[in-house]
């Protein structure tokens, strides 16, 4: 009797347990009011993805929830934490916000849910050229281009305007405007640190000067170097020849984007190639009092400079797109929220809220926008030409090989560093060297 | 030694049943250490196994087709890159410095803990609080100290800008601090085991026949806890040859201070180079066993000194 009471008892234990726990299940993937919940990871910005993801559900008729999960603030971070869910297949991961260079490498591995034909004319609709080079891999759309980037050449009209020369003419290059800032006795301020910056000023050079980095990017490993090329061998003569002249400035080699501004906004600033950023930047250092109303009124900008007086320049381009993680358990949902998010009025109503250039073209006709962004038909005309960085698998291999061999800034010469790279990045992508 | 065989030998009690209760003892000792022995060949002898099959081959997690055998060329490649030889350097300088001032700051640590009187349970815990504190968390401390913008270390000493991080043998000077403040405690805590197992009649006969301190710090007290100091030495000198939160937290492993297993991680988890980085994992655990090997045989270090019992 009391064995048997025993036993009973903790066989209600045992099945409330069992309960306990599939309700802890259950509410882990359904929520109490049992719609399904989207995890949509994201770069760090102002929350605005968090107020899209939210006015996105309403959208949907409230058929699903989403929860937004912050992700580091560095892009390696990112990629690193997102590569390890998903090579363990988490599908946790509905949507996720990934950075252009790194949707090959995803797509490769088979971390991408493909869009099919009819999703992806609506999600390209309008699209700016350089984002939607992208968002392809081997031919498929594998992400949503969301909002875009890309660096104008920042000039102080006080300094053009005592060299007499225009930097927002057609035709300007690099070459001229080293030569205008040696005369001047001014700097130039540009991403030379052994980061991520310094490739992609390096890549918008060659780029300009009509060449790639890497060329047969979808044999993987054995992709071919193009660095060491006339359009390399271009970009190592402009990099050294400012890195060695009166135009560099004092810390060059350590200096990212905001060193860069810093330096443009000093006394001695007199051209800077830098992201859109810099310019709300600057206007609330006049707020703050770093800087006077007549430093920034004598700001302006135009399209990067060009390698070539007769080859129009491919600037830099950054940016967000929109992917779906392959092992997803709502991908009806996720693709509703993608389709949602880059929508053209969602587009614009994120350019404004967070301060990120939209990724669709009619975007920038917006008359709020075009008050808010006095550049904005620059920025247009600089995304739709932009060169994007190697659309290889390898990114992370190709973009460290260059930053090491090209760094410091003052070493740099040609055809030696081009050729160096070259044969580095080969040996590493064939397992031959250590990163 | 001698004298337990003496005594064993000639009397000779009915063998057959002490071999009788000794096979049933073994046996229930194999029978309770099964379970553990199974886990542990699950959780250590796979991966390790797995690691070793993965090294023999060029292998991209993101990139599943270009996966192709090449034996060991992974290894050739990592013993004769810079990077490897570079890294491995660091990690010496690291542990070389850190175990040596650590065996005599523990040793110093391990006097105070033995003699003191007052307040003994207090200063006990206070010597070994920063051994309880998360490494992550300790090297962010650190960190922290020592940056020009939060930093106080540059305005105490008056060394006005000096970036610690920015090269080498600054950015090492403070990750060896941070271990050294980090893990004397362990150090100190094995030496005090060792300590206490120094008969005072030892010191007392030496006492009496007039030896000075110094002789019978020197001559009583470490040749008798030798073993213990041997044993703290071994896995310090392991545990710090596999240093990798400070030097992750505080510099990235920029300006020359990588360690090994640092490379290991950057090779496996960053760029997801499964084949090389398994090697350099296979080699990183080569070198433990050569470590662990010189100090057990080489020294003669006697591991059950560690439980306490002699």
């Amino acid at each position: 009797m009391n064995s048997l009471g025993k036993g009973s008892a903790r066989r209600r234990l045992a099945a409330a347990t069992v309960l306990a726990l599939s309700a802890g299940l259950l509410t882990a993937c359904g929520d109490d009011s049992g719609l399904p919940v989207i995890t949509w990871y994201i770069n760090p910005d102002n929350g605005g993805q968090g107020r899209l993801a939210e006015r996105c559900a309403a959208e949907a008729g409230n058929t699903y929830k989403v929860d937004v999960q912050v992700l580091p603030n560095d892009a390696s971070q990112q990629r690193e934490q997102l590569v390890r869910r998903l090579a363990a297949k988490d599908s946790s991961i509905d949507v996720m916000s990934l950075d252009p260079p790194f949707v090959a490498e995803f797509a490769n591995a088979e971390f991408l849910r493909p869009f099919d034909d009819a999703d992806a004319a609506a999600l390209t609709k309008d699209v700016l050229k350089g984002p939607l080079q992208t968002a392809y891999w081997k031919d498929q759309l594998v992400a949503a281009p969301f909002w875009a980037n890309t660096q104008l050449l920042w000039y102080r009209k006080s300094v053009a305007q005592a060299a007499g020369v225009d930097p927002a003419a057609a035709n300007f290059t690099w070459d001229e405007m080293i030569r205008t800032a040696e005369s001047q006795k001014k700097v130039i301020g540009v991403q030379a640190n052994r980061y991520e910056g310094y490739m992609v000023w390096i890549n918008a050079l060659v780029a300009s000067a009509g060449g790639e980095i890497i060329g047969d990017v979808e044999a993987g490993k054995d992709a071919k170097p193009e660095i060491n090329s006339p359009a390399g061998d271009d970009a190592a003569r402009v990099i050294g020849d400012l890195a060695r002249s009166a135009a560099a400035p004092p810390a060059m080699s350590t200096m990212g984007e905001e060193e860069a501004r810093s330096a443009f906004q000093s006394d001695a600033g007199g051209f800077m190639v830098n992201w859109p950023y810099v310019y709300s930047a600057a206007k609330e250092s006049v707020a703050g009092g770093g800087i006077t109303q007549q430093v920034f009124d004598d700001i302006a900008w135009a399209r990067y400079p060009r390698m070539a007086a007769d080859k129009p320049s491919k600037p830099p381009l950054g940016g967000i797109n929109l992917t779906i993680g392959a092992f997803s358990k709502h991908p009806e949902q996720a693709l509703d929220l993608v389709k949602c998010a880059t929508s053209l009025p969602n587009n614009v109503a994120y350019m404004l809220d967070a301060g990120n250039p939209a990724a669709r073209g009619p975007a920038y006709d917006d008359p709020k926008v075009r008050e808010a962004y006095p550049m904005a038909e620059v920025i247009r005309q600089s995304i739709n030409d932009a060169g994007p960085r190697p659309i290889t698998p390898y990114y992370n291999d190709v973009s460290t090989s260059v930053q090491i061999t090209w760094h410091p800034a003052t070493d740099v010469t040609a055809p030696a560093t081009p050729e160096e790279a070259a044969t580095f990045m080969s040996d590493v992508l064939l397992g031959k060297r250590l990163l | 030694m001698t004298m337990t065989d003496v005594r064993v030998a000639p009397p000779a009690p009915e063998p057959e049943e002490v071999t009788d209760r000794a096979r049933h003892e073994r046996r229930l000792g194999l029978t309770l250490s099964a379970p553990a022995f199974l886990v542990m060949v699950f959780v250590t002898a796979y991966p390790l196994i797995y690691a070793v099959v993965l090294s023999l081959y060029n292998y991209r997690l993101t990139d599943p087709e270009g996966r192709e055998f090449v034996g060991l060329r992974n290894y050739a490649t990592v013993l004769t890159d810079s990077v490897w030889w570079s890294d491995f350097v660091t990690t010496l300088i690291i542990t070389v410095a850190s175990v040596a001032i650590e065996l005599v700051l523990g040793f110093a640590f391990a006097f105070v803990m033995y003699r003191i009187i007052q307040g003994r349970s207090l200063v006990r815990t206070g010597i070994l609080i920063p051994y309880g504190i998360v490494t992550v968390v300790s090297a962010y401390i650190w960190q922290f100290a020592f940056q020009l913008d939060s930093g106080f270390v540059n305005q105490w000493f008056g060394l006005g800008d000096f970036n610690f991080f920015g090269q080498r043998w600054s950015a090492l000077f403070v990750i060896i601090l941070s271990e050294i403040w980090k893990t004397t405690p362990f150090i100190s805590l094995l030496l005090l085991a060792g300590l206490v197992q120094v008969p005072e009649e030892y010191q007392e006969a030496a006492r009496v026949d007039g030896a000075t301190p110094w002789q019978r710090l020197w001559r009583v007290t470490l040749p008798n806890m030798k073993a213990a100091i041997m044993v703290a030495l071994l896995f310090r000198t392991l545990d710090a040859w596999r240093i990798f939160d400070n030097p992750f937290i505080m510099t990235r492993g920029a300006n020359n201070t990588e360690t090994l297993s640092f490379l290991a991680y950057r090779q496996n988890v960053t760029l997801v180079n499964l084949g090389t980085g398994s090697a350099v994992s296979v080699l990183l655990f080569l070198t433990v066993v050569i470590i662990a090997f010189i100090f057990v045989k080489g020294f003669r270090t006697d591991l059950s000194q560690v439980r306490g019992d002699r």
